[in-house]
């Protein structure tokens, strides 16, 4: 694309690629899918891309991103080899349902036993068609495509992605593991599509991590919606851990019933650019949602987070914390907003974004946003970014310990505020060892697969 | 082991220091007292290694090496130990996981293997034992949510895990009730040996009831104004420090 291509002109060329592969695009999904497509295209072509005018990416330039060239894919690549050869996660502890998706598709040959009676884990598009009841029932009603063209670009060429489904009051021990890999020739654009629907009382824990197995460029744009039905517990661990040169855009929606209770970590360990978008609606009484991030960049990455929790019924509980550690020349933005309904009386909601940047050229961008219509409530929002701590420091050093080590110490302790939030410990501690390399510079590899591409 | 000539420390293009001589030999516990503002705790801090202060005249030499040009850790590694007058919380830093690293580093420094998890553990408990620190270590971060006897405690309890050569005590009685004072005095005590030395900078006579130092000096305004036996302290603690600045007058 060429440099001065105008967001208008991307615009068109998005629209004209789904034009003239709609045919391919709905081949494998059922009428759930197909029938968000009209109005959430509709929707794209008013919103566009957004520009920095758009308030929720003032800080964040997706015309770059967009500009760059990609390839697109319809169908699902199939590769001669086995990517559980290819791809294997290094958690040897962590006995998971592990779920791949290759390239934004639902892989062939998962394999995946031993679920308690009921649940469902199959690809999206297969779930569109053969469980079209409770697939219908959820799909797409968890996104404002008129809100956020992100969603209405995802919403329209959405083709596949992984369903889950946990019937009331079944407990999954074993958390779901969906790994998607980015694995390629060629420059991609993906889209993925996901939807987890967590009946009445159920208990489940997905885990999701991006990779990319190759020295490409990607731009993703991924979309999951989550149902967490009335006294039901959900946990949602995101590991983004993408090479250099990939784009990466994430779109959680998160509805939650009466007494219900969501953790979401959202870990950006390496990406070149990231957005998370995570908008959560508190729609039971007495429903509990934990939102916590951390990330940390370096080099020329841009990570940002966008939070909207959205109180709209009386004595729900939300809380938001949002760490980041920037160094060389990375960028960061965090938007985090709390909207109090006027009936979501006895709210208690609570966001803290806490940043440390390590270089003079880092530059990290901070803004709360509330809206409170109800009187009854206790909000309460804080920002800070700054450096390490010298006192603390000092004390260290002069412990005996060295400056780098010392350092190191005050980052990890810095980070662990978000990663002690982790519910299972093995991943947990995966992640505790993640950050240990990221930290002190030893994952230059965007991951310990097989392949080291490099990034 | 240490010798100070002629130091003079700035902050700001301010003087604190205006010139300190002061020799300690191993074996020996020097007190350092003296009215608030005087220039003790910048003595203090400036021998630990933070570099706030600009050292504009004098030398340091601390077992015939040059003390101000080493970093904060060499000096550590070398037996130096600071007791901080505020002992800093690092929320999310463990103890364990900060002494086990200190005390590896300053073993690494040494070039002696790290310690094994059960012997660090078997040190840990028995020098717990010997400072009288009783609480559970494992989950707390460093000082966070301390009380401030226990603060003071932990600066005990680290410097017996580190075992210093020299240690420096900085207002280590300031904010002790008798008994915590006892047991920081005992840690103190338990700890000295011919081979170590140690410096109490205190504001009070009192904590020199229970560690008796071999010398006294009075730091007042930048200056060591008098130096003496122990019975000095008790001089000062009857008269008070205006009878300093009457002496120094003369």
């Amino acid at each position: 694309m060429a440099e001065n291509t105008t967001v208008g002109q991307l615009k068109e060329m998005l629209v004209r690629l789904y034009h003239d592969n709609k045919t391919s695009i709905d081949a494998n999904v059922g009428e759930g899918i197909r029938s968000v497509r009209g109005k959430a295209l509709g929707d794209f072509e008013k919103l566009g891309i957004p520009t920095r005018k758009v308030e929720a990416y003032r800080y964040t330039n997706l015309e770059k991103v967009f500009a760059e060239d990609y390839n697109a894919e319809f169908s699902a690549e199939r590769f001669k080899v086995d990517l559980r050869e290819i791809f294997k996660c290094e958690i040897p502890e962590l006995d998971t349902h592990v779920v791949l998706v290759l390239n934004g598709f639902y892989y062939h040959d998962n394999k995946i036993t031993g679920l308690p009676e009921g649940v469902i884990i199959t690809s999206l598009a297969q779930a569109s068609v053969s469980h079209p009841g409770i697939f219908n029932a959820h799909y797409g009603k968890y996104v404002n495509t008129e809100e956020d063209s992100l969603a209405a670009l995802n919403s329209f060429f959405a083709q596949d992605g992984v369903f889950v489904y946990i019937p009331e009051h079944v407990k999954i021990d074993k958390p779901v593991q969906i790994i998607n890999l980015c694995f390629s020739y060629k420059n991609l654009r993906i889209t993925r599509r996901n939807l987890i629907v967590a009946e009445k009382g159920s208990e489940l824990h997905v885990i999701v991590c991006d990779h990319t197995l190759c020295r490409r460029k990607y731009l993703s744009n991924s979309l999951t919606e989550i149902y967490t039905g009335a006294n039901a517990k959900t946990e949602y661990s995101k590991v983004q851990n993408e090479n250099n040169l990939s784009a990466q855009l994430s779109n959680t929606y998160i509805h939650q019933e009466a007494d219900s209770k969501v953790v979401s970590n959202i870990l950006s360990l390496h990406g070149g650019f990231i957005r998370n978008n995570i908008f959560v609606k508190l729609n039971g009484e007495r429903a509990e949602n934990h939102t916590y991030g951390l990330f940390i960049s370096d080099s020329n990455q841009h990570i940002s987070n966008y939070t909207s929790v959205l109180h709209a019924k009386p004595y729900c509980n939300s809380n938001q914390l949002f760490k980041g550690i920037l160094s060389e020349n990375a960028t960061g933005a965090f938007n985090g907003k709390i909207y109090v309904g006027k009936d979501a009386q006895k709210t208690l909601a609570y966001q803290k974004n806490n940043n440390i940047l390590l270089s003079p050229s880092a530059r990290m961008n901070s803004k709360p946003q509330l809206e409170i219509y109800a009187d009854d409530v206790k909000c309460s929002h804080g920002a800070t970014a700054g450096q390490l701590d010298e006192d603390a420091l000092f004390y260290l050093r002069s412990r005996g310990i060295r400056e780098a080590e010392a350092r190191f110490l005050l980052m990890y302790a810095f980070a662990n505020d978000v990663i002690s939030n982790i519910g299972t410990r093995h991943l947990r501690d995966r992640i505790i060892d993640l950050v240990d390399k990221r930290l002190r510079g030893k994952l230059s590899k965007c991951n310990e697969c097989e392949i080291h591409c490099g990034n | 082991m240490l010798n100070i000539e002629d130091l003079i420390v700035e902050i700001d293009g301010k003087q604190i220091l205006k010139g300190i001589n002061l020799t300690v030999n191993a074996g020996e516990v020097h007190a350092i007292m003296g009215p608030n503002g005087g220039g003790k705790s910048t003595l203090a801090t400036i021998l630990a290694g933070r570099d706030l202060f600009d050292v504009t005249n004098g030398k340091v030499t601390y077992m015939g090496e040059n003390l101000l040009e080493m970093s904060p850790e060499e000096r550590a590694h070398k037996g130096i130990f600071l007791c901080f007058q505020y002992p800093v919380e690092i929320p999310g830093v463990t103890m364990v996981n900060f002494l086990k690293t200190a005390i590896n580093e300053q073993r690494a420094y040494h070039n002696l293997e790290p310690l094994s998890a059960s012997d660090f553990l078997k040190l840990l408990r028995e020098k717990q034992e010997l400072v009288g620190m009783h609480s559970n270590l494992t989950n707390r971060s460093v000082n966070e949510g301390f009380s401030g006897g226990e603060k003071k405690k932990n600066e005990i309890f680290q410097m017996a895990m580190l075992e210093p050569k020299l240690a420096i005590l900085d207002e280590t009685d300031s904010g002790l009730d008798i008994d915590a004072l006892k047991v920081v005095a005992n840690g103190v005590n338990n700890l000295k040996n011919k081979d170590n030395a140690t410096i109490v900078i205190t504001h009070y006579q009192r904590l020199l009831d229970y560690i008796i130092p071999d010398f006294v000096h009075v730091l007042y305004k930048g200056r060591i104004v008098k130096s003496s036996g122990k019975e000095l302290a008790l001089e000062l603690e009857e008269k008070g420090y205006d009878w300093i600045e009457s002496e120094t007058k003369k």
